[in-house]
C-alpha cells in the first residue's frame, strides 16, 4: 500500500473511532434536515395562499424557494462545523508527539498533507451524500429541476473542500486544536466578509478583485445552476493554495 | 555506519550541541550518556533527518542526513523520547500502519508484525487499543515500531524509560541481541544501562562530548588508586589509624557504614592478602573484603562536574522544541 493510502486509511479509522464524526455529522444532518423542513413548510404555506388567491393550482418553484435558500444557509453551517473536523489533523500529531514519527518515516510532507486532506474530504462527502435523501424524498412528491440541485451540490462539495483546506492549514500552525479551529473560523469569516467589502467598493477594479476573492458570489452562481469555469478555478485554486501553505508550514517546522 | 563530524546546532543564541564528532561501526551498540538537556535528543534528531544541523555533517550508511533524508529515513528505526503511538488504534493496527508507511505489504508486513510482537511480547495485547495500555506496553509498542522494517540502524532515545525492572532487563537483552547485526545508538542517563549493553560510551554534557571510550577503559582511565572495602565485626575506635601500619596502605577512609572502611593503595598494587592477614591477626572479625572499582557513575559525575564549572552553552530546553 502506498503511504498516501495508508495515511488515508489510518485517518478514516481515527475519525470513526472517535466521537467527532458522529457529533459533527449528526449536527450537520440535523441542521440540513431541519432547514429543509422549514423551507418546505414555508413554501407549502405560500402555495396555499396562492391557490386561495388565484384559485385552482399554482406553480410553485421548489428550486428557488427551497433549494436555493437551503444551500445558501448551509454555507454558514459548513463554516461552523468543518473547522471542527479539521482541527485535529496536524495539531494533534504535534501535541501527541507523533509528528516526529511521521517526519522521520520515509514519507513526503506532500503525501502527509494530501492523505490527511483526502481522508477528511471523504468524511465530508459521505455526510453530503446522506443529505441527498432530502431532494430524493421531495422528488417523490413534486416536480423540480434537478440540474440546479446538482450544481448546488457541486458548489457545496467545492466550498467544503476549500473550507477543509483552510482548516488543515490552520491545524498545521499550532499544536492546540482549539486555536486551530478558531483560526479557521477567523480566516473563513474574513473571506466571507470580503463580499461586503467588495460591494462597498462597488464597480471599481479593486471592488471586482475583492468580490472575486470572497467565496459568496461563486457559490451563488453554482446554486443558480450556472457552472462557470471561473468559479471552479476559484475553489480549486483556493484549496490547492491552502494545502500548499500547510505543506510549507509543516516542511519549515523542521528548520526552526 | 554512522559518521558524525563536527555538528553544531544552534537555536538562535542557544547552542544545543557544539562540534560533536563520533562514529558508530556496523554492528556496534553505542551509548549516548548525559544528564537531561545535554544535547542527546538534538543529536538524535539530526541523525534521523528530523532537523538539520547548523554546521557539520552527519551521515548514516553513507547518506548525508541533510542532503538525502529519504535514503537515511529508510535505513533508520527511531524511537523518540515519547513513544509515537496513536491512542485510537489497536496495537496491530498501529504496527500495520507503521509497516505500510515503511513500504511493507502483504506477507512481508505480516511477517514483520509477527516478528516484533514476538520479540517484544506484545502478542497478548495485539487487539487492544493503545489508549488502554500501560506506559511500559506503550514503550514496547514504540520499540516495535522502530524494529518492524528490520533497519540496519537503530536510534533509541531512552528506550527503557517507564518500564519495570523485569521489562528493563528484557529490553536490554533485546538490544544486546541486536549487537553484530545492527548499529544502535541509545541515549540514556541511567549509567548501568550503558555498561550493561554497550560496547562504547559517549558522554555528552552541555552540548559537548566530554569522553568517549569503552565502559571499562573509561573507569580505568579515571581511577587514580586501588580501593578495597573492608567490613569488620568489632573494629576498634582508632581503626582508621591502625590500618596505616599495613605496608602499602596510603589512605584509610570511613564510609557511611560504621563497620566498613575504605582502604586505598597505589595503582597497580594488590594488598588484599596483607590486609586480610593483618585483620585476622588483630582478631577484628573480618566479615567482608572486596575491591572497589570506580563505577561509570563516578566517572560520569567526575566528568560532568568538571564540565559544570565552565560556562554552559545549553540550558536544557532542547526537548521542548519541535
Amino acid at each position: 500500500m502506498p503511504p498516501v493510502q495508508a495515511i488515508i486509511a489510518k485517518e478514516l479509522r481515527s475519525y470513526f473511532v472517535s466521537p467527532i464524526v458522529y457529533v459533527v455529522g449528526g449536527v450537520f444532518l440535523l441542521t440540513f434536515g431541519f432547514l429543509a423542513y422549514l423551507y418546505i413548510v414555508f413554501t407549502g404555506a405560500q402555495a396555499i395562499q396562492l391557490m386561495q388567491m388565484q384559485g385552482g393550482t399554482a406553480q410553485i418553484n421548489l428550486n428557488d424557494l427551497v433549494f436555493r435558500n437551503l444551500f445558501a444557509s448551509m454555507r454558514f453551517v459548513l463554516l461552523l462545523i468543518l473547522p471542527i473536523l479539521t482541527m485535529r489533523l496536524l495539531a494533534e500529531e504535534r501535541k501527541l508527539r507523533t509528528f516526529e514519527f511521521l517526519m522521520t518515516a520515509p514519507v513526503r510532507v506532500s503525501e502527509i498533507i494530501v492523505g490527511k486532506f483526502i481522508s477528511v474530504y471523504l468524511v465530508f462527502i459521505g455526510m453530503l451524500l446522506l443529505t441527498t435523501l432530502v431532494p430524493l424524498t421531495l422528488a417523490l412528491f413534486s416536480d423540480f429541476d434537478w440540474y440546479p440541485v446538482l450544481t448546488g451540490y457541486l458548489g457545496m462539495a467545492l466550498l467544503g473542500g476549500f473550507f477543509l483546506a483552510v482548516g488543515l492549514f490552520a491545524s498545521s500552525i499550532t499544536e492546540n486544536q482549539i486555536v486551530a479551529a478558531f483560526t479557521s473560523f477567523g480566516l473563513l469569516l474574513m473571506c466571507w466578509l470580503l463580499a461586503g467589502l467588495g460591494s462597498l467598493l462597488g464597480d471599481t477594479p479593486a471592488g471586482h478583485v475583492v468580490s472575486y476573492l470572497s467565496f459568496m458570489e461563486h457559490f451563488d452562481h453554482l446554486v443558480r445552476g450556472l457552472v462557470d469555469t471561473k468559479d471552479l478555478v476559484y475553489y480549486v485554486s483556493g484549496t490547492v493554495l491552502m494545502l500548499f501553505l500547510a505543506h510549507r508550514v509543516v516542511d519549515s517546522s523542521r528548520w526552526k | 555506519m554512522i559518521e558524525v563530524r563536527n555538528i553544531t546546532k544552534r537555536y538562535g543564541n542557544l547552542t544545543a550541541i557544539d562540534r560533536v564528532t563520533f562514529r558508530v561501526d556496523k554492528g556496534e551498540v553505542l551509548a549516548f550518556l548525559g544528564p537531561n538537556g545535554a544535547g542527546k535528543t538534538t543529536t538524535m534528531r539530526i541523525l534521523t533527518s528530523f532537523i538539520p544541523a547548523t554546521e557539520g555533517t552527519a551521515q548514516v550508511a553513507g547518506f548525508d542526513c541533510a542532503e538525502q533524508p529519504d535514503e537515511v529515513k529508510k535505513r533508520i528505526g527511531y524511537l523518540p523520547e515519547t513513544p509515537p503511538v496513536y491512542q485510537e488504534l489497536t496495537v496491530s493496527e498501529y504496527l500495520a500502519f507503521v509497516g505500510q508507511l515503511r513500504g511493507l505489504s502483504g506477507k512481508e508486513l505480516t511477517a514483520g508484525m509477527d516478528r516484533v510482537m514476538e520479540r517484544l511480547s506484545l502478542g497478548s495485547v495485539r487487539q487492544r487499543l493503545i489508549a488502554n495500555l500501560s506506559r511500559g506496553y506503550r514503550q514496547r509498542v514504540g520499540l516495535a515500531q522502530a524494529l518492524i522494517h528490520d533497519p540496519p540502524v537503530l536510534i533509541l532515545d531512552e528506550p527503557t524509560v517507564g518500564l519495570d525492572p523485569k521489562q528493563i532487563i528484557e529490553i536490554r537483552e533485546l538490544i544486546k541481541s541486536l549487537t553484530g547485526s545492527h548499529s544502535v545508538i541509545l541515549s540514556t542517563h541511567i549509567l548501568p544501562e550503558a555498561t550493561a549493553v554497550c560496547q562504547r560510551v559517549v558522554i555528552i554534557n552541555g552540548g559537548r562530548i566530554v569522553a568517549e571510550d569503552t565502559p571499562d577503559q573509561l573507569s580505568a582511565r579515571l581511577r587514580r588508586s586501588e580501593k578495597i572495602s573492608v567490613t569488620l565485626r568489632t573494629p576498634p575506635a582508632d581503626v582508621l589509624k591502625r590500618f596505616l601500619d599495613v605496608a602499602g596502605v596510603e589512605h584509610v577512609l570511613a564510609t557511611s557504614e560504621p563497620h566498613t572502611v575504605l582502604i586505598e593503595c597505589a595503582l597497580g598494587r594488590d594488598i588484599r592478602e596483607e590486609v586480610a592477614r593483618f585483620v585476622v591477626g588483630q582478631d577484628w572479625g573480618l566479615l567482608e573484603m572486596k575491591p572497589v572499582s570506580m563505577t561509570l557513575e563516578d566517572v560520569f559525575l567526575k566528568l560532568t562536574q568538571r564540565e559544570d564549572s565552565l560556562p554552559k552553552p545549553n540550558d536544557g530546553t532542547e526537548s521542548e522544541r519541535l
